[in-house]
């Protein structure tokens, strides 16, 4: 089923090594199969109380109040929860690297937003005591309009979301309602293009459906702390949304975790974990908060909707001249992760393929519905959709086959990527014949002898084009969307530093880098086009230094003027001039 | 009414790590007296491999036998920060990590062996057996328990060590999306084999084939758990999942694994893959991470290879028997598309 | 509301413990005894985490009204092993790497055992029919599939 090509990239690669690269067992197999792996909710307590959450029937309304004394009196009840009661009752995943501003709360104040979204929390003795409470609590709600179409959000009228973004998108660089890619002039190429093709596609939303639902177990240990059993996908991620929210020092919390049943991406949010601990500062007592699986699958947040516009050009000879892009995230109703995915998906566009015209406008658009969050391939599973699918279509028009197609179009070693960084370490070309090989797809012999290595860079395919700029989608400003371009930039134009080298401290300091770690030592591939790559990153050795020789520490940045201090141990300068605020 | 088959083709990159960096993560790792080496993270492991991937990294920078390394994660009391397992960046961010970290417990591992044996540090080598000795000269050895006893007990040094690996934050031109996005990227191509019934609209996956390159399978049993695992998935997303069949009117979704589609284990194909190595120049030992993406390729080849088959595209997931009939129906019937290979 | 003594052998052993007469087995075997083998997926009969055997039959302990367990044998996963000799689908399982998350393993084990106690020999087809009622969301169930007919001794796994 599996098998290797040892042969390709052998002069890049030292197969030398003692047990990386072997298939040895896996040290948490022998407590999979006797059923000894400690997930979160396999915890025993004394005294154990069990939270419940009334959730909003509606997708969107304003509470026009809240009765809890029946459900407080309820047999077992011990504890309600009302917004009120959280510390600090809003908060943004991303807050923790700076990024964006606090748009969620824990427990919803005036409005919910989402069918489900948490509005009380009910503390109880046993888990049908709390359901059974549950029952009791008596909210009134007046509806108000919603939206569900991620394009009809964004148009002026559209009832409002979420009040932090009232205009119903994420703002990027405090200027724009979209992250913009921009790379050549595709208006232009497409007016030369032989074939011009738009089509539109959609990614379904997606459940991450992990066999173990979300859920927390929090109690109080000695020393006034609080152990937590997480099922977090980011241990300390959760431990500092916690911390902020419930405005703890991080040192109070003992997160424990390590061993889940299954994630996806769907264990990233900490929507248990705030909760739970909550609880148990309120009560004293070990509480847990465990989702059942109508919560975790209709309110456990799920991989978000994607709606979106290829636009392509292409020649008859097969080659692509300019890709457009347009595409919108369904975020639901608060941010979460995917004001970062849209950034990640527009560094991937045009997919791996060397186009020398690439535009995009990426969109975060909130709907009334649960937010969504990050799943497997978070970014790009859908443009990838969109593109490889668009691939299959332009081949069909130019009536060539889909792989020599791909093989053709292929990026390689050199070659300039729209987001003005040198590709290097690619592999497409490779991947494709091996697996038309495999599958007896046949092939020209002119596609086979293609390399990843050869012809990259080549003439404009290092160079970075003359790119007309916009001013188009500015926030609060939606007749501005089709505005015409302000201004060329000459080619060869760069307004970003080049990445900084990996920080690898450790090996460094203080001792000699140690004699012989077997290790990956990248070998030079041979007839490399020369580029004008930028500094490569460091491979991991660093240079020797003298032993207990002082570690050259380089001053820590300073920060950026004006830079609020964050929450947490992170202290990011801002990634979009964007603060938290 | 007859069903056809089709073949349909993708081909994928994919970014390891989260984009722009900014995503630290952190090791540390300490011996035993008796030079039996735990690795403490705050790493999770969803069961994508954590645990046993950064254990192998930590033998092989240390030279020891892997059941001389035991990780212990994830506990915040203990384990240093890690930004979390997302975005593909376990494998490359907190192999490095450990990477750092075990070569400095490395680093002072050789010195106490250089102590005892009498000899400069840097002649030292480690034969991953659980032995050090000088190079060259495999009589003039010491067992890594010896050393580690000498070197608690007689010489009072501690064979431990601490690794950070950070790529630095990256910032986004606003205008122009100009940006240092993620430093490694794996390559993919898939190829689907479906079977179109077009009485029922069903499409049934017959097999796949796909070729991988993951800059280095540090373990290829886990490589093939993630690919066939993932593979598994990416048929789910393309022909069954939703929890919104009709987007984006929210009405009618599943509650329950009794309404939420997945395969079974008897809707599964006869998988094929085969792995290239192009190692990433700052990846652990050149590994880069098959986690996630080994789902992507599979929708759009799933969808190729059903327009292949009847002549239909269907380009909102997932490919649901009424979308095939619906689209049959606007094409007025069946139009098989030209085979390609067997 | 009264609890309810009940008393059953779990894994061998006699147990006992007080429940309310709605409790099911799983809660009772979870919250009741400390025996966290058997995993909450759904509480309602779908996912086949909770499985169990009782009597050697398999049982969703999820659906399982503890008080209808008075007087018989339950087997967890926890009791699979012979002192520290694991079972041959254990080792099966670890043998073909057919666990990632590892927590649908202890009701796709107990769903094996009962197949191969009752089926010593069975087809590729009859496997899967066995863990049909279990949801594994990592494996893509290929290598569960091998590791069960690699258990009984069972060579006709699927050539890719």
């Amino acid at each position: 089923m599996l098998e290797f090509r040892k042969d390709l990239f052998a002069n890049e690669r030292d197969d030398n090594l003692n047990v990386v690269g072997k298939g040895v067992q896996r040290q948490d197999m022998p407590g999979h199969v006797t059923g000894r792996s400690p997930f979160f909710d396999d915890h025993a307590f004394e005294g154990l109380l069990h939270l419940k959450v009334v959730r909003s029937p509606h997708h969107h309304a304003r509470i026009r109040s809240i009765d809890t004394s029946a459900a407080e009196r309820a047999p077992g009840v011990k504890r309600i929860l009302r917004a009120a009661d959280v510390p600090l009752n809003k908060n943004t995943l991303l807050s923790l690297i700076g990024f964006g501003k606090d748009d969620e709360p824990s427990l919803a104040v005036d409005k919910v937003h989402y069918k489900g979204e948490p509005v009380v929390a009910v503390i109880a003795d046993s888990e049908a005591a709390a359901l059974a409470a549950r029952n009791l609590v008596r909210i009134d709600y007046e509806t108000v309009p919603h939206v569900f179409d991620v394009e009809d959000a964004l148009k002026p009228g559209a009832p409002v979301v979420n009040d932090t973004y009232p205009n119903n998108y994420f703002e990027y660089h405090e200027k724009f309602d979209h992250q913009k890619l921009r790379f050549g002039d595709t208006e232009k190429a497409f007016r030369s293009a032989d074939i011009v093709m738009e089509e539109r596609y959609q990614m379904s939303p997606i459940e991450h459906a992990p066999t173990e639902t979300n859920g927390t177990i929090a109690a109080p240990e000695q020393d006034n702390r609080f152990v937590v059993h997480s099922c977090a996908q980011g241990l300390f991620f959760s431990l500092g949304t916690s911390a902020k929210i419930l405005k703890l020092d991080s040192n109070r919390l003992h997160f424990i975790g390590g061993t889940v049943g299954g994630g996806f991406g769907g264990k990233v949010d900490s929507i248990t974990e705030p909760l739970a601990i909550l609880g148990a500062m309120m009560t004293g007592r070990p509480v847990r908060y465990v989702l059942d699986r109508e919560e975790e699958m209709l309110y456990g947040s799920p991989r978000g909707a994607e709606r979106i516009y290829v636009k392509d050009g292409v020649m008859r000879d097969g080659r692509i001249v300019a890709r457009h892009i347009r595409s919108y995230f369904d975020a639901g109703a608060y941010t979460r992760l995917s004001s970062y995915a849209a950034v990640k998906c527009t560094a991937h566009i045009p997919g791996p393929y060397w186009v020398p015209n690439v535009s995009s406008d990426v969109y975060v658009a909130y709907t009334n519905r649960c937010p969504s969050t990050a799943m497997r391939g978070f970014g790009i599973t859908a443009v990838d959709f969109a593109i490889e699918v668009q691939m299959d279509k332009l081949a069909h028009a130019i009536n060539m086959d889909p792989m020599e197609f791909r093989i053709l179009n292929a990026y390689r070693d050199g070659d300039m990527k729209p987001h003005r960084r040198v590709a290097k370490n690619t592999a497409l070309i490779e991947c494709v014949q091996v697996a038309a090989e495999k599958a007896h797809w046949p092939i020209s012999d002119n596609a086979k002898r293609m390399s990843s290595l050869v012809g990259g860079g080549e003439g404009e395919r290092s160079q970075i084009p003359a790119t007309p700029i916009d001013q188009r989608g500015q926030i609060g400003r939606p007749e501005t969307r089709n505005a015409p371009s302000t201004q060329t930039l000459p080619a060869g134009t760069s307004r970003i530093a080049l990445s900084k080298q990996p920080e690898m401290e450790g090996s460094r300091d203080a001792r000699p880098a140690a004699a012989n770690v077997p290790r990956y030592e990248p070998a030079r591939p041979m007839g490399q086009p020369a580029v004008q790559a930028p500094a490569p990153l460091a491979p991991m050795p660093p240079p020797a230094s003298p032993p207990y020789a002082a570690p050259p520490h380089a001053p820590p940045p300073a920060p950026p003027p004006g830079a609020t201090p964050q929450h947490g141990a992170m202290r990011f300068s801002s990634v979009f001039g964007t603060r938290r605020r | 009414m007859a069903r056809h088959k089709g073949r349909g083709m993708a081909s994928i990159n994919y970014p390891i790590g989260m984009n722009l960096g900014g995503d630290p993560s952190q090791a540390l790792i300490h011996s035993n007296p008796d030079g039996k080496f735990t690795v403490a993270l705050s790493a999770i492991d969803l069961g994508q491999g954590m645990k046993q991937v950064t254990r192998q990294v930590a033998a092989e920078t240390l030279g020891v036998p892997v059941e001389d390394v035991y990780v212990d994660t994830a506990d915040s009391d203990t384990g240093p920060h890690d930004m979390g397992s997302f975005a593909s960046r376990g494998t490359h961010r907190m192999g490095n990590a450990v990477i750092a970290a075990a070569r400095e417990a490395r680093g002072v591992l050789l010195e106490a062996a250089a102590e005892e044996l009498e000899v400069n540090a840097a002649d030292l080598v480690t034969d991953g057996r659980g032995n050090i000795h000088v190079r060259g000269a495999p009589s003039r050895s010491i067992t890594v328990r010896a050393t580690a006893q000498a070197a608690q007990f007689k010489q009072g040094k501690t064979i431990a060590g601490r690794g950070i690996f950070l790529i630095p934050l990256s910032a986004v031109d606003a205008e122009t999306g100009e940006m240092n996005p993620n430093t490694a990227f794996a390559h993919a191509c898939l190829v689907a084999d479906v079977e179109v019934d077009d009485e029922t609209g069903e499409v049934a996956l017959l097999g796949i084939t796909s070729s991988y390159e993951l800059g280095r399978a540090l373990n290829p049993k886990m490589v093939e758990q993630q690919l066939v695992g993932g593979a598994w998935m990416g048929q789910s997303h393309a022909l069954y999942e939703t929890p919104e069949p009709y987007y984006p009117n929210p009405e009618h979704g599943p509650r329950d694994f009794n309404e939420y589609l997945m395969p079974g284990p008897g809707d599964i194909a006869p998988y094929s893959v085969t792995i290239l190595e192009r190692p990433a120049p700052d990846g652990p030992f050149g590994g880069k991470g098959p986690g996630e993406m080994c789902a992507n390729p599979v929708l759009p080849a799933v969808a190729n290879a059903v327009f292949n088959a009847v002549g239909v595209r269907v380009d909102e997931l997932p490919i649901t028997p009424e979308k095939v009939l619906r689209g049959l129906r606007a094409n007025g019937g069946a139009k098989p598309q030209a085979r390609r290979g067997n | 509301m009264a609890k309810s003594p009940v008393q059953f052998r779990l894994n061998g052993s006699d147990r006992a413990t007080f429940v309310d007469p709605g409790d099911n087995l799983l809660v009772t075997l979870r919250r009741g005894l400390n025996e966290f083998g058997p995993k909450y997926g759904c509480g309602q009969g779908a996912c086949g985490v909770c499985t169990v055997l009782i009597d050697g039959e398999p049982h969703l302990s999820c659906l399982t009204l503890a008080v209808a367990c008075e007087g018989r044998h339950v087997e967890t996963v926890s009791g699979m092993a012979d002192g520290p000799n694991l079972h041959p689908l254990q080792n099966a399982f670890m043998d073909n790497f057919a666990a990632q998350c590892g927590f649908c393993t202890p009701g796709m084990l107990m769903a094996a055992r009962a197949l191969l106690e009752r089926n010593p020999n069975p087809t590729r087809e009859e496997v899967i029919e066995g863990i049909a009622g279990n949801i594994c969301r990592c494996t893509g169930y290929e290598p569960i599939i091998t590791a069960i007919l690699a258990a009984a001794g069972n060579r006709g796994q699927r050539q890719a």
